[in-house]
């Protein structure tokens, strides 16, 4: 009787379906994450300054993504904007916005990170050699806290990764929307068929974190962080 | 807007309740997890590390799928409530379990030497020297953990649970007043996470005070 | 008066980390009630020589005899050993958790299972001894170096060893915090208790020990009554130490 359910993953076209809708997640993931490091990275060195100004803007947009759900940032996003700004904007367009933002947050915050966790003695030799700011930032801090970045960011992107299984809440289609479609026609025919699919899906997640995750995890061993 | 608050009261109240237990249940997944893995004890070392990489690599939200959807088809059923308190223990214990044996790594060589000198056990040493210290270590990671856990409670929505942000998305449809019920939305889990972060925080320097004096 | 059997025996003992030989053929006997200093050059083995007779570092030949018993065998119980060999280290290491009186109560109690008013007795009895009986229900956070190793000590003593182990327990306090410390020390060698201590402070291991071992690099260069030692070292390696350490 198990058996039954497993064979609507190799029929018709379903596995090309449900690995189209993995593409999908992992597009917007994907794009989401480019945008994060590179706008992070800047911001993140931004707020590496002392000045107040520049501090509690930026902490305040930090703290709201980290202490308000993603879901619900989708949530508020995708329903925000129609009501209000009469901008009616494609789910996919709203994952990508919440998700840039979110990660830009998080970025910023692990740049900044880096560079304050290098030795206080670092930002004093450069000066004492007589390094503008921006030398100093350019030769010293940013090529050493590039290499501390590195992991929390993978960790950052497997996390975007799995966060990307909430776009079906607001009616993406990715893999989960593809998968309920297809528990829907083989309901009948096959009951234990969303065990089968969905279990499938949680393996396809796992399939591309995991080795994320293991990479990160070799880096930090071999810089021994 | 007032009458939707009733609505909003027990989302609040359930979401708290679900998280809690789901906390407290991963913080003794996740102890239990990392002195397995501290011993090293043969076999069952190895059932853990698999459990930590799949509960860490996959989305909350597939799990609670596969929990309410999938596993009833193979006659094992489980209420919303329960499922959502098991995938958070799930997912919540093995973050734990990290945090967890990074303190217990960061107990000194020597303060288990000077156990092992006055004649304790290794079990002596776990329950006075080890686990104590080690706790001590764990509370800004398991308090992080703690918010992370409660966010994350949000994605119960999936399957029906009426915690804060299900009750949301359905009195927006009810009610339409979209701006006011996604500000009460926030509203809610501020509410909830403001006060448990200063609460963190003073737990945080309490702790580190009490075992180090500064 | 009948000959009495060295109550610490060792014989050749060697030890090695992986291939590099650490610990080189070492000779000791050590009488009841002796006090010896042992002394040497950074990295000469002193401290895992210690070690090694508590059973916190494994040994690859050779023989330890504590009152006739070979500690060397694949079957020591070590836990049992070290009720009877006490050990106090560097860094003092009192548990954090507890208080103090909960430190020295913690192996007479959980591994002795002595009864509590009994242990409770001696331990303020030798609180007192060392002048730190007000502070039986303080903190470790709230003591100084030297007042946590000297709570240390009084840990060591409540569990009753024949034998004390001081790892250079002088080390990392402050200079003033030095005598109080040594002052205890002292104390229990006209008591009459058995104590193998490396330590760097010279003047202290004349004052306290009857016999002084000089080692380096793994092996014991000189053995001798304290004075003899330090009035007249045989080998170049001990004169030229010794001579280092008078500016």
């Amino acid at each position: 009787m198990l058996n039954s359910g497993i064979s609507v993953l190799l029929e018709g076209n379903n596995l090309e379906r449900l690995l189209n809708g993995l593409f999908v997640t992992l597009y917007v993931a994907f794009i989401a994450a480019i945008i994060s490091i590179v706008l992070g990275f800047i911001i993140g060195i931004i707020r590496t300054s002392k000045n107040k100004l520049i501090q509690i803007p930026f902490r305040i947009y930090l703290e709201l993504f980290r202490i308000i759900p993603i879901l619900v940032w989708l949530f508020v996003i995708y329903y925000i904007l129609p009501a209000n700004f009469g901008l009616n904007l494609s789910s996919e367009v709203v994952a990508l916005l919440v998700f840039s933002l979110w990660g830009i947050a998080e970025m910023s915050d692990i740049v900044r990170g880096a560079i304050i966790s290098l030795p206080k003695h670092q930002m004093e030799s450069s000066k004492a050699l007589g390094l503008s700011t921006i030398q100093m930032y350019g030769y010293v801090l940013i090529p050493q806290a590039l290499k501390r970045s590195i992991p929390p960011t993978i960790n950052l992107i497997t996390r975007m990764v799995k966060t990307t299984a909430l776009l079906t809440m607001i009616g993406v289609i990715e893999v989960i929307k593809v998968g309920q479609q297809i528990i829907e026609v083989n309901n009948r025919s096959y009951p234990i068929v969303s065990f089968w699919i969905y279990g499938f899906i949680f393996f396809l997640y796992f399939c591309i974190c995991f080795p994320l995750s293991r990479f990160s995890r070799k880096l930090e061993k071999k810089w021994a962080i | 807007m007032v009458d939707v608050l009733p609505y909003y009261k027990t989302a609040l109240w359930l979401t708290i309740k679900l998280a809690s237990i789901g906390i407290v249940f991963a913080i003794i997944v996740g102890m239990i997890c990392s002195v397995i893995q501290y011993f090293k004890v043969k076999v069952i070392t190895n059932i853990v590390q698999i459990y930590l990489e799949i509960a860490r690599n996959t989305p909350l939200l597939i799990q609670l799928f596969f929990l309410y959807y999938g596993l009833p088809k193979v006659g094992i059923k489980f209420s919303e409530e329960l499922c959502g308190i098991i995938g958070l223990t799930f997912l919540g214990g093995s973050y734990m379990a990290e945090v967890f044996r990074a303190g217990m790594e960061a107990v000194t060589k020597s303060q288990i030497e000077a156990g092992r000198a006055i004649g304790l056990s290794n079990v002596q040493l776990m329950r006075y020297v080890i686990i104590p210290q080690a706790f001590s270590y764990s509370v800004p990671g398991f308090g992080a953990n703690c918010i992370f856990l409660i966010k994350e409670t949000s994605i119960f929505s999936g399957i029906a649970i009426l915690e804060l942000t299900n009750t949301t998305k359905n009195l927006m449809g009810i009610f339409y007043k979209t701006n006011e019920a996604l500000f009460m939305l926030v509203i809610g889990y501020l509410i909830i996470l403001l006060p448990l972060t200063l609460f963190l925080t003073w737990l945080e320097r309490r702790v580190r005070h009490a075992e180090f004096g500064n | 008066m009948s000959e009495q059997v060295p109550i610490l025996q060792v014989k050749g003992l060697i030890k090695k980390y992986d291939d590099k030989l650490v610990l080189n053929k070492l000779d000791l006997q050590v009488d009841k009630g002796k006090v010896i200093a042992i002394l040497g050059p950074s990295g000469c083995g002193k401290s895992t020589f210690l070690r090694c007779l508590n059973g916190l570092e494994d040994v690859q030949g050779g023989e330890i005899l504590f009152e006739n018993k070979s500690l060397v065998g694949k079957t020591t119980k070590w836990r049992d050993v070290r009720q009877r060999i006490g050990m106090v280290f560097q860094s003092y290491d009192l548990f954090p958790n507890l208080t103090v009186l909960e430190n020295i109560l913690l192996s007479p109690l959980k591994v002795q299972k002595r009864k509590r008013e009994e242990a409770k007795k001696q331990a303020l009895e030798l609180l007192e001894r060392v002048g730190l009986a007000d502070r039986a229900n303080d903190y470790p956070r709230q003591l100084s170096g030297g007042q946590k190793q000297r709570i240390a000590i009084v840990r060591a003593l409540c569990i009753n060893p024949e034998i004390m182990l001081f790892d250079e327990v002088t080390a990392s306090l402050d200079p003033e915090m030095v005598r109080e410390v040594l002052d205890v020390i002292a104390q229990l060698a006209t008591q009459g208790m058995t104590m193998l201590i490396v330590t760097h402070e010279m003047n202290f291991a004349k004052l306290v020990a009857d016999e002084v071992i000089f080692m380096d690099k793994g092996s014991i260069l000189e053995q001798a009554p304290v004075e003899q030692f330090f009035s007249n070292p045989q080998t170049e390696r001990a004169q030229q130490f010794l001579n280092i350490l008078q500016f």
